[in-house]
């Protein structure tokens, strides 16, 4: 059967060399099955926001190469690494260079707590969901680094905004997740997906959980810099942002990174309100991988309704932003915290 | 395998600080100083305690680190880089430092380790009841001074920022 297919390479690695060697080779492989995760992801999201935008503006987007144009990203891609990679005369070469891998490196390390179904999960520890904060809080200094070592003015106004934003957002986010963990009782995320079996938690929390839901979604847009929230690359006022002054496969960096951080929200969205790899109501729960299934059409969904803000939305003004997050998110979430303290404290929750 | 990764990590540890000090333009100084401290949360994880490896993250390379950034920005010359001691400082430092390190060591060597493994648990339940306990071992008076201290520091923080307001508002109708 398929589920044995992780054993199996262990035993054949276990012939082949020493046991130590085998542990170093795994480590070895998983890295480059979820750097393969991570391009593939990145190539796939960028093609079905092209799609989707295309869907929403009566075109047809990008059907030439391959089936429905699924080859395009790719050789976007090729074109990408091909290209010359430019730089500013005047610009702090170290850190210019460096800058891309902070946020690649974050995103990937967060892409190692996502579960993506019962037997394909990497790092389960059991602070899962506060380590995936933490790493992704460390994101922000790519962008940081990039405002500023890019020696560019629209690039520094870029970057320090996106510094502010991702800070005032971050909040938001994190308050709450911590509004659902209080239902869940845990940060592992196994167990958080385990608990949901009697009912998703969207379902159990009901009425803090909605509110905790929506403000999850406002703040995950911000957080991954989207319309209505992408005043770091408003075109018209900044050009392209932090990352003007990028080209070729660094630009690219920022670009892929962009997209599987919003695959990171959807699936944290996923993991916490919509119950993560379960099925709805068990249906398949006998079947081996099944949760895969699940889990990518759950995030899949998740990622659509991201999607259709941005077609759907103008976008903020900086101040607006601000006052957004500060005046009412913020006090809404203190609140919306003490509620579902108070819920499950007394037993209301379903 | 442990030990191998434990010492590449601290001889990253040890390059990075060097550097973080020894380097003339502040921004580099500042990411150098991030990699030390990424470094130890990476110690903290080989250890096995996630959660203060987590918190090593969060705290200071992500929020310390930012607010040093933003503020470094703030600063004139940032550009050039920092201007050399003078040169009878510079002996003197390095002599401190020397001696310094000269104690630490001896201060290591002269004491007697012992190998410990990780016996306590250290889950995040684990953690969340002691800071709460008012029994033996429990931490519920320093948690709620350091409450205190935080919610101090927030009001401070809002009526800083409220009086530069008040006193433009009344500038400006005393210009009225």
């Amino acid at each position: 059967m398929i589920l044995n297919i992780f054993t199996d390479i262990h035993e054949l690695l276990l012939g082949l060399m020493p046991e130590n060697i085998v542990h170093i080779t795994e480590l070895v492989l998983i890295a480059v099955a979820y750097l393969g995760i991570f391009a593939i992801l990145g190539l796939f999201l960028v093609w079905l926001e092209r799609r989707i935008a295309a869907f929403f503006q009566f075109r047809l987007g990008p059907n030439r190469v391959g089936p429905m144009g699924l080859f395009q990203t790719v050789a976007d891609a090729l074109k990408l690494v091909s290209k010359e990679l430019t730089g500013t005369e005047k610009a702090d070469k170290f850190l210019y260079k460096i800058a891309p891998y902070f946020v690649i490196t974050t995103a990937l390390m967060s892409l190692s707590l996502i579960p993506f179904s019962y037997e394909i999960h990497a790092f389960d520890i059991n602070i899962g969901l506060f380590f995936l904060t933490s790493v992704s809080s460390v994101g922000v200094l790519g962008i940081f680094l990039a405002g500023w070592a890019s020696n560019n003015k629209y690039s520094l106004i870029g970057g320090m905004r996106t510094g502010i934003q991702m800070i005032s957002y971050e909040l938001s986010v994190g308050m709450a997740i911590v509004t659902m963990v209080v239902l869940a009782g845990t940060l592992q995320i196994s167990e958080i997906v385990e608990i949901q079996k009697d009912g998703w938690l969207i379902y159990q929390g009901h009425i803090p959980a909605i509110i905790a839901f929506m403000i999850f979604m406002i703040a995950g847009t911000a957080e991954s810099n989207r319309t209505p929230f992408d005043l770091v690359e408003a075109e018209s006022e900044l050009g392209a942002g932090f990352h003007t002054e990028y080209s070729g496969m660094n630009f690219a960096y920022y670009f892929l990174a962009e997209f599987v951080n919003l695959f990171l929200i959807s699936s944290v969205a996923v993991i916490l309100f919509f119950g993560g790899w379960l099925s709805p109501f068990g249906i398949t729960d006998a079947i081996p991988f099944a949760g895969l299934f699940w889990f990518i059409i759950k995030v899949l969904g998740v990622i659509f309704i991201f999607m259709w803000f941005r077609w759907t939305f103008p976008r903020f003004r900086i101040d607006q932003l601000l006052t957004l997050e500060w005046k009412f998110l913020l006090p809404i979430n203190m609140v919306n915290i003490v509620l579902m303290a108070l819920m499950v404290w007394l037993g209301l929750t379903l | 395998m442990e030990r191998i990764i434990f010492y590449i990590i601290s001889l990253l540890i040890i390059v990075f600080a060097v550097m973080a000090v020894s380097n003339r333009n502040l921004m580099r100084s500042i990411i150098y100083l991030l990699f030390v401290l990424i470094g130890i949360a990476g110690i903290y994880f080989i250890i096995e305690f996630y959660f203060l490896g987590a918190v090593q993250l969060t705290v200071y390379a992500g929020g310390i680190i930012i607010l040093y950034v933003n503020s470094i920005m703030l600063v004139e010359k940032i550009n050039t880089p920092l201007d050399l001691a003078k040169f009878w400082k510079r002996l003197l430092a390095g002599a401190i430092a020397f001696v310094g390190t000269f104690l630490t060591l001896i201060a290591i060597w002269s004491y007697n380790f012992k190998t410990v493994g990780v016996e306590k648990d250290t889950s995040i339940r684990e953690i969340g009841n002691a800071l709460l306990g008012y029994g033996d071992k429990g931490y519920i008076l320093p948690f709620e001074v350091i409450s205190i201290l935080l919610l101090a520091a927030m009001v401070g923080a809002i009526v800083i920022a409220k009086t530069k307001k008040i006193q433009n508002i009344k500038n400006k109708t005393n210009i009225l």
